[in-house]
């Protein structure tokens, strides 16, 4: 459980821009992290609407030409997806605090 | 900009998130009593609103502001989903191209049945909705299903509903570790939080019933099944409970399941069994 939080801070981290212009091999790895992570969170059942707009942003961006734009938005993407895995994860015992008892 | 600001929102939901799961240790799993399960939630309605007459739960966000509930009974009299009602009684007593109807699907013909579903089928073992039912009635005389949002399954179940009005919701559990399994696996969903905002059904249905949340009053979690389908003006028509469901996941920013997926038809058999002994109201009309 730390382990995801301090995951999640990391991916926070690397969504500072860096100094040069995104190319298309940078955003074909950054959209298959991000998918992948999607399809686990779907897998789990536990799919975020955002998740999936951010990841269709970044295939538009990146259909037009705008590398940059797509990159951050398959970070976007995977940053949702990730938190939503580790939402679905946690809530596997946590539900029970909510049980009306 | 935006995009550091959703991140920001995901990794303060994940430190959140944290917190809860570490709170929520202690709490040692216990066996399965829906008998005690029901006492307690309905308990907890009782308590919550000492004001409010225990039928009129059924109710949704009419039984928890008085205003609210004038103008429903006014509405009542000119009621906005006579339409639907004429329509389904028209579909069930209609002939398939077999010549059979909906009548030979279901017992006592389907009239004055609606306080029996969603039940556990053990044959299948699973649980099986009145939406699902009437599906399976329309393949098994080679017609073909309506969709599960629209509005014949909203007319036909409203229909079936009307002739039930009055009856209290009575909900079997089979002795079959199945049967208790799909009643916890609906709980469960229940419970838990899902989508962006973290919210769980208990979030805003048991949490918060009578608060607004945009423009809507939200409804009690007690007998929250109870009144379906229901009119609503927001879709200027009839929504099914599949409906419903599917646009309250949407309203946390999680992705729906499909209509009839087992979690949906699991968590239909939770609520509807916590309800029993309250009537049925459907079809419901809401503003
Ligand atoms: C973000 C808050 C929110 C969450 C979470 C939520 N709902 Fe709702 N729900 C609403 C609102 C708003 C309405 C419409 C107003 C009302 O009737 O409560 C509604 C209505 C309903 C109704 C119809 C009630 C009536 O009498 O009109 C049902 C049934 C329902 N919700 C079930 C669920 C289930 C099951 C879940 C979990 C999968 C869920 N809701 C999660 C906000 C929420």
């Amino acid at each position: 459980m730390k382990r995801s939080l301090a995951l999640a801070m990391l991916l926070v981290m690397s969504l500072a821009p860096s100094a040069r212009a995104a190319n298309e091999a940078d955003y074909k790895a950054a959209y298959a992290a991000a998918e992948a992570a999607s399809k686990e969170a779907a897998g789990m059942r536990n799919q975020w609407t955002v998740t999936v707009s951010a990841l269709a942003a970044a295939k538009k961006a990146a259909d037009g030409g705008d590398f940059d734009r797509a990159v951050a938005a398959a970070r976007e993407a995977e940053v949702l997806a990730k938190a939503s895995i580790f939402q679905a994860t946690s809530e596997k015992e946590a539900w029970k605090a909510m049980e009306i008892r | 900009m935006k995009q550091r600001a959703t991140v920001l929102l995901g990794s303060a939901f994940v430190a959140l998130a944290a917190l809860a799961f570490a709170a929520t240790r202690v709490i040692a799993a216990d066996k399965v009593d829906p008998v005690a399960d029901a006492k307690a939630f309905q308990n907890f309605f009782f308590q919550k609103f000492p004001n409010v007459k225990h039928e009129d739960f059924v109710n949704g966000p009419y039984s928890m502001n008085e205003d609210m509930k004038r103008q429903w009974q006014e509405k009542e009299e000119f009621p906005p989903y006579e339409f639907a009602l004429d329509a389904g009684k028209e579909m069930f007593s209609t002939p398939f191209k077999n010549g059979k109807t909906y009548a030979d699907c279901f017992p006592n013909g389907g009239i004055g049945i609606r306080q029996n579903y969603p039940y556990f089928d053990e044959k299948e073992g699973k649980v099986v909705t009145l939406e699902l039912a009437l599906n399976r009635c329309r393949e098994a005389n080679g017609e073909a299903p309506y969709s599960y949002v629209k509005d014949e399954m909203a007319s036909l179940t409203a229909y079936m509903a009307y002739t039930s009005r009055g009856k209290p919701m009575d909900i079997k559990i089979p002795d079959d570790p199945r049967a208790l399994a799909a009643y916890e696996n609906g709980k469960r969903y229940f419970y838990t939080r899902r989508g962006q905002m973290n919210f769980s059904c208990a979030s805003c249905h048991v949490q918060s019933p009578g608060e607004r949340i945009r423009a809507e009053t939200l409804a009690p979690a007690l007998g929250i099944l109870n009144a379906m389908p229901i009119y609503r003006s927001e879709w200027s028509g009839m929504g099914t409970t599949s409906r419903r469901f599917v646009t309250c996941n949407s309203q946390t920013r999680a992705v729906p399941l499909e209509p009839q997926s087992d979690e949906y038809r699991d968590v239909e058999y939770f609520l509807s069994y916590v309800a029993n002994g309250l009537p049925i109201s459907g079809p419901g009309a809401r503003p």
